[in-house]
C-alpha cells in the first residue's frame, strides 16, 4: 500500500470579500469560507466531503483542484505541494486531478459532441488521442455505458445519466489519478443515480482512481464513501471511517445531521428484500425465462 | 386564535378528495400527448397522500389539474371532488374562492414563489383579506403574525414587515406554509416543498407539516421523488411513472411489499443510510442488476 | 443611505469634471482660433493679438481651463477696461457672436425643449406602455404581430423624415393642423399646445416603439415567474393578480429606463425643433454648429452631460426605493 497519500491538505483557508463593504480607502469586510481544513485522501479510495449548503465544502473542492486560489494553507498531491503552482506547471497538474460537476447540462458545451467535449482535455495538455480520435471516444463510451456510435450527438440529446456519464467520460479521458465529484449525482433521478454510482465505483475498482466526492446526500454516500468528513461553517467538525462516522457519530452536528435523514423504516424494508429475494429464487426455477417478459 | 375546536372538528370532517379518472393532455407537433393519464386517487379527511415518482412522471402536473391552474393549451378530462363538490365542473370565479381558502398550495422554491417587491407580511395578508369579507387591515395584519408565529417563525410581528430575500431558505418555506394556512384550509397540497432545503431544514419543515396536521386536521398531499420522505410523513402512496399510476395503497404494505416491478425496482435503487453495503440495483431496461 | 447618497453624488461631481475637461480640451485643441472669430471681418493681426490677450487667451491650457472652471462657480469678467464683459454665474462662456452670455441663451431656450421633452415623454410613456401590455396579454395573436410590425417601422424610421411627412399630410393635405408658428402661450394657449403635436409625435415614435417592446417583454417575463402562479393558488382576483404580481415587477425597470431617456432628452431634441422651427436648446445648438460659435457648443455640451449624470444619479436613487432588494443593500 502506497504511503504517501495522494493528497495531503493543510489548514486550507479561503477568505471571499464582501460585495459593497469596502470604500475608496477601507478595506472591505472578508467572509471566510473555509477556515482551516485537513483532508488526507489515500490512493484508491474515496474520501466524501459531506455538509449542508454554506458549509464550504463545494469551496475546499474548488481549492484543493486549484481552480481558485487559497488564501493560506497548503495542498499537496502525491508529495508534491501544488499550492502556489502557475503556468506550465499547473497546466501539467491538470491532467492529474479531474472534476465531474452537477449539471452536465451546463457544464458541458451543448453545441460540442461528444467526440469534442472527451478529447478536448487531452488537447488542452497536446496530447493525442491514442488510436484516433473517433476510436478514442468510442472505447471511452462504452467503457461508461454509453452507445458508442452516438459519438457525434450533442449532450442535449441525452438523458440527464447518460449526459452525465459524458461528463464521466470526459474526466476520465486524460488518465487522471483524483477525480474530485462535485455533487455528481445530486441533480439525477434516483434510479439514474444509482446507476452512475456503480458506475463510478466500478471505475475505481477496475482502474484505481481517487474520489474525493462532494456531497450533501448522505445516504449517497454511504454506498460510495471509505472514509468521510463532515463540514460545518467552513471547519469540518469530524473525520473518520465511513462506518464509524455514520454509526458512531463523535460531533453534535453530525449526529444532527444524520437524525434529520429520512428513513424508511427497518422492518419494511426487510420485509420488502425478504419478497425481493424470494421472488428471484422464484424466478430460476423455470426453465423458458423469456427475455419479452424481462425489461421496462 | 380565530378558530374552535368545533370549526376544526367540523373541517376535519371534510378535506377529502377524489380524483377520477383525471388526464391532462398537451398539444404537440405529433398529435395530443397525455402527461397524465386516467388517474384516481382517494384521499380521506385528516390523510396524508403521497404522490411519488421521477421526473416527467406526471406528478407536479397532476397536483395543478386539480387545482385548475395548468397552463392554457392543456386540455383536462375526468373529475375531481372535494367533500362533495365537483371541481372540474367550477367556473373559475367558484375555483377562486375554494383556492387559497379550502385548498392552498406550497410550492418547491420559496425564493421565486414570493413576489419580491411586497412584504411577507402583505402577502399573507392579501391571501387572508381575498377569502374574507369586510375585514379591516389590522384584523388581517394580526392573522398573518399569528401564522408567521405558528409556524415558529420568531419575532414575527417584525419580520412581517421583511421582504422575501430577507429570509432563509428555510424560513421563506415557513412563511409560504403561514400563507397557506391563514385561510385554515382543509386540504393542503405541497409540491416538492423541501427539495431545495438543506436536510436539517427538510427535517424541521417535514416535522412542522406534522404537527399543523396533528393540531388542525388538515389533509395533505405530498409530492415528491424523495420515498423515505415520504415512507415518515404519509399513509398513503401513489407511484407514478409517464403520467400513469402504476401502484397504490397504504404506505406499509407499498413499503414492504411492493407488486409492480416498476415500484420494486424504484425501491431497490434508492440509497439507503443505514443499510447493508452491496450494489445498488438500478433500473436498466434488461432489468439485470447493475 | 446617507453614505450610499453621497457616494453616489461625490462620483457624479467627478465624472461632471471630466466632462468638462475632456470637452474643453476638444474645443481647445480643434477649433479655430476664437480671437479670430471674436474680431469678425476687417480684421489686423495686431487687432487679433490684442483680443487674445484681453481673453487670455495666451494663456496656457491649464489656466484658461481653471479660470473656466471658476467662472462656472463665481462668474468671470472678459476682457478689460470699457469694453469688458460681465459673465454672472454660473458662467458657461459669452457668445461674442450674439454678445450674450451662454447661460442667458439656454435660459431664454429652455422652457420650449422642456415642453418639448415633457409631453413627448407623456406620449410615449402611455402609448408605448399600454401597447406593450396590449401585446403581451395577446401574445402570438394578430394584435401583437401588428403592434411587432409597428413597432419595428417606428424604430426604424428617421425621424426627420417622419417630420416632413407629417408636416405634408397634417399640414398641407389634411389641413388638421395649422403651419406650425411660434406664439407664446400667453397669447394663444390654443394655437401654442397646437404647435407642439407634431414635434411631440416625432419626437415620441421612436421611444414608444422601444417601450412597447421593453414593457411587452417585461411583462411576458413575469407571467412565468412563479409568485404568479403562488398569487393564482392563493385564489385571488385577476385584478389584484394583474395589478400587484404581474405590472408592479414587470413596470419598474421601465421607469428606471425612463428616467435615463428623459434626462437625455432635455439636453435639447435638436433635429426634431430644428425641422419644426421651435426656439429650444437643440435648435440652438444646431444653429451655433453652423456658425461656429464656439462657446454656445462648448455650453450646450455641458449642459447636455450635466442632465444625463444627474438623471442617472436619480435613477439609481430611485430605484432603492422601488426594488426592496436593492434598497437593503444600500
Amino acid at each position: 500500500m502506497n504511503a504517501t497519500p495522494i493528497l495531503q491538505a493543510e489548514h486550507l483557508v479561503k477568505e471571499f470579500p464582501v460585495a459593497g463593504s469596502g470604500g475608496l480607502v477601507t478595506r472591505g469586510r472578508t467572509f471566510r469560507a473555509v477556515d482551516g481544513v485537513d483532508l488526507t485522501l489515500a490512493a484508491g479510495e474515496t474520501l466524501a466531503l459531506v455538509g449542508e449548503s454554506g458549509s464550504g465544502k463545494s469551496t475546499t473542492a474548488r481549492l484543493v483542484t486549484r481552480l481558485i486560489d487559497v488564501t493560506s494553507g497548503t495542498v499537496r498531491f502525491d508529495g508534491q505541494d501544488i499550492t502556489g503552482l502557475r503556468g506550465r506547471d499547473l497546466h501539467e497538474f491538470r491532467s492529474e486531478v479531474q472534476v465531474v460537476f452537477q449539471d452536465p447540462y451546463s457544464s458541458l458545451n451543448p453545441r460540442h459532441t461528444v467526440e469534442r467535449i472527451v478529447t478536448a482535455p487531452l488537447l488542452y495538455q497536446g496530447r493525442k488521442p491514442p488510436g484516433g480520435s473517433k476510436r478514442f471516444t468510442q472505447s471511452l463510451m462504452e467503457r461508461v455505458g454509453l452507445d458508442p456510435n452516438q459519438w457525434q450527438r450533442h449532450p442535449a440529446q441525452f438523458s440527464g445519466g447518460q449526459a452525465q456519464r459524458i461528463g464521466v467520460a470526459r474526466a476520465l479521458a486524460v488518465g487522471p489519478r483524483l477525480v474530485v465529484c462535485d455533487e455528481a449525482v445530486s441533480a439525477l433521478d434516483v434510479s439514474v443515480q444509482a446507476q452512475i454510482i456503480n458506475l463510478l465505483r466500478d471505475l475505481q475498482r477496475e482502474e484505481g482512481f481517487s474520489y474525493l466526492f462532494i456531497a450533501h446526500d448522505l445516504a449517497v454516500v454511504r454506498q460510495i464513501a471509505t472514509r468521510v468528513a463532515v463540514m460545518c461553517g467552513g471547519r469540518i467538525v469530524e473525520a473518520g471511517d465511513r462506518d464509524d462516522v455514520f454509526d458512531h457519530p463523535q460531533h453534535d452536528y453530525t449526529r444532527t445531521l444524520l437524525a434529520a435523514v429520512p428513513r424508511i423504516r427497518p422492518e419494511w424494508e426487510a420485509a420488502r428484500r425478504a419478497r425481493a429475494a424470494e421472488r428471484h429464487s422464484a424466478r430460476r426455477e423455470p426453465v423458458d425465462a423469456s427475455p419479452a417478459r424481462r425489461g421496462a | 386564535m380565530s378558530i374552535t375546536t368545533t370549526d376544526t372538528k367540523r373541517r376535519a370532517a371534510t378535506g377529502a378528495l377524489t380524483v377520477r379518472d383525471l388526464t391532462v393532455s398537451f398539444p404537440t407537433a405529433t398529435g395530443s400527448v397525455d402527461v397524465v393519464s386516467h388517474l384516481d386517487l382517494d384521499l380521506e379527511p385528516g390523510s396524508a397522500l403521497g404522490i411519488v415518482g421521477e421526473s416527467g412522471s406526471g406528478k407536479s402536473l397532476t397536483s395543478l389539474a386539480m387545482m385548475g391552474l395548468l397552463p392554457p393549451k392543456a386540455t383536462r378530462t375526468g373529475t375531481v371532488t372535494l367533500g362533495t363538490e365537483d371541481l372540474t365542473s367550477m367556473s373559475e370565479a367558484q375555483l377562486r374562492r375554494i383556492r387559497g381558502d379550502r385548498v392552498a398550495m406550497i410550492f418547491q422554491d420559496p425564493l421565486s414563489s414570493l413576489n419580491p417587491y411586497y412584504t411577507v407580511g402583505a402577502q399573507i395578508e392579501e391571501a387572508y383579506r381575498s377569502h374574507r369579507r369586510g375585514v379591516t387591515r389590522r384584523k388581517a395584519h394580526q392573522v398573518a403574525v399569528e401564522a408567521m408565529e405558528r409556524v415558529h417563525i420568531k419575532d414575527a410581528a417584525r419580520r412581517a414587515d421583511h421582504y422575501p430575500h430577507q429570509f432563509s431558505g428555510g424560513m421563506r418555506q415557513r412563511v409560504m406554509i403561514a400563507m397557506a394556512l391563514a385561510t385554515e384550509p382543509e386540504l393542503l397540497i405541497a409540491d416538492e416543498p423541501t427539495t431545495a432545503l438543506d436536510v436539517t431544514v427538510q427535517a424541521q419543515i417535514l416535522a412542522l407539516l406534522q404537527e399543523i396536521r396533528r393540531e388542525t386536521g388538515t389533509s395533505l398531499i405530498l409530492i415528491t421523488h424523495d420515498l423515505a420522505v415520504v415512507s415518515e410523513v404519509t399513509d398513503h402512496i401513489v407511484v407514478m411513472r409517464s403520467g400513469v399510476c402504476v401502484e397504490r395503497g397504504p404506505v406499509e404494505a407499498i413499503f414492504s411489499d411492493p407488486q409492480h416491478h416498476y415500484t420494486q425496482r424504484l425501491f431497490d435503487a434508492v440509497p439507503r443510510i443505514d443499510d447493508e453495503i452491496g450494489d445498488l440495483r438500478s433500473l436498466s431496461p434488461t432489468g439485470d442488476h447493475r | 443611505m446617507p453614505r450610499y447618497l453621497a457616494g453616489r453624488v461625490a462620483a457624479m461631481a467627478g465624472v461632471l469634471l471630466l466632462v468638462c475637461l475632456f470637452t474643453y480640451a476638444v474645443f481647445f485643441l480643434l477649433s479655430p482660433d476664437p480671437a479670430v472669430q471674436i474680431c469678425g471681418k476687417n480684421c489686423t493681426p495686431d487687432r487679433i493679438d490684442q483680443i487674445r490677450e484681453n481673453l487670455g487667451l495666451d494663456r496656457p491650457f491649464w489656466t484658461q481651463f481653471l479660470t473656466f472652471l471658476g467662472g462656472l462657480f463665481a462668474g468671470r469678467t472678459y476682457g478689460v477696461g470699457p469694453n469688458a464683459v460681465q459673465c454672472a454665474a454660473p458662467c458657461l462662456g459669452y457668445s461674442f457672436q450674439s454678445s450674450q452670455s451662454v447661460t442667458d441663451m439656454i435660459v431664454q431656450r429652455l422652457p420650449v425643449s422642456a415642453t418639448v421633452a415633457i409631453g413627448a415623454a407623456v406620449l410615449w410613456l402611455l402609448v408605448g406602455v399600454i401597447s406593450g401590455l396590449v401585446g403581451a396579454v395577446k401574445e402570438g395573436t394578430w394584435v401583437d404581430r401588428t403592434l411587432t410590425g409597428l413597432t419595428l417601422g417606428g424604430l426604424s424610421i428617421p425621424n426627420y423624415v417622419l417630420a416632413l411627412v407629417l408636416q405634408y399630410v397634417l399640414v398641407v393635405q389634411l389641413q388638421w393642423l395649422p403651419f406650425p408658428q411660434a406664439v407664446p402661450f400667453g397669447e394663444d394657449p390654443g394655437r401654442w399646445f397646437l404647435n407642439f403635436v407634431m414635434p411631440w409625435i416625432v419626437l415620441a415614435v421612436g421611444y414608444a416603439a422601444a417601450y412597447t417592446r421593453l414593457t411587452r417583454a417585461n411583462v411576458i417575463d413575469t407571467l412565468q415567474e412563479n409568485f404568479l402562479r403562488t398569487a393564482r393558488a392563493k385564489g385571488l382576483a385577476p385584478r389584484l393578480v394583474w395589478r400587484r404580481h404581474a405590472l408592479r415587477p414587470a413596470l419598474t425597470p421601465v421607469v428606471t429606463v425612463f428616467g435615463m431617456d428623459f434626462a437625455g432628452l432635455l439636453g435639447g431634441a435638436l433635429i426634431t425643433e430644428t425641422v419644426f422651427g421651435l426656439n429650444g436648446v437643440g435648435k440652438m445648438a444646431a444653429d451655433s454648429i453652423a456658425k461656429n460659435d464656439q462657446p454656445v457648443i462648448m455650453g450646450v455640451t455641458l449642459l447636455a452631460a450635466f442632465f444625463v449624470v444627474v438623471g442617472n444619479v436619480v435613477v439609481d436613487v430611485v430605484y432603492t426605493f422601488i426594488d426592496p432588494r436593492v434598497r437593503v443593500a444600500a
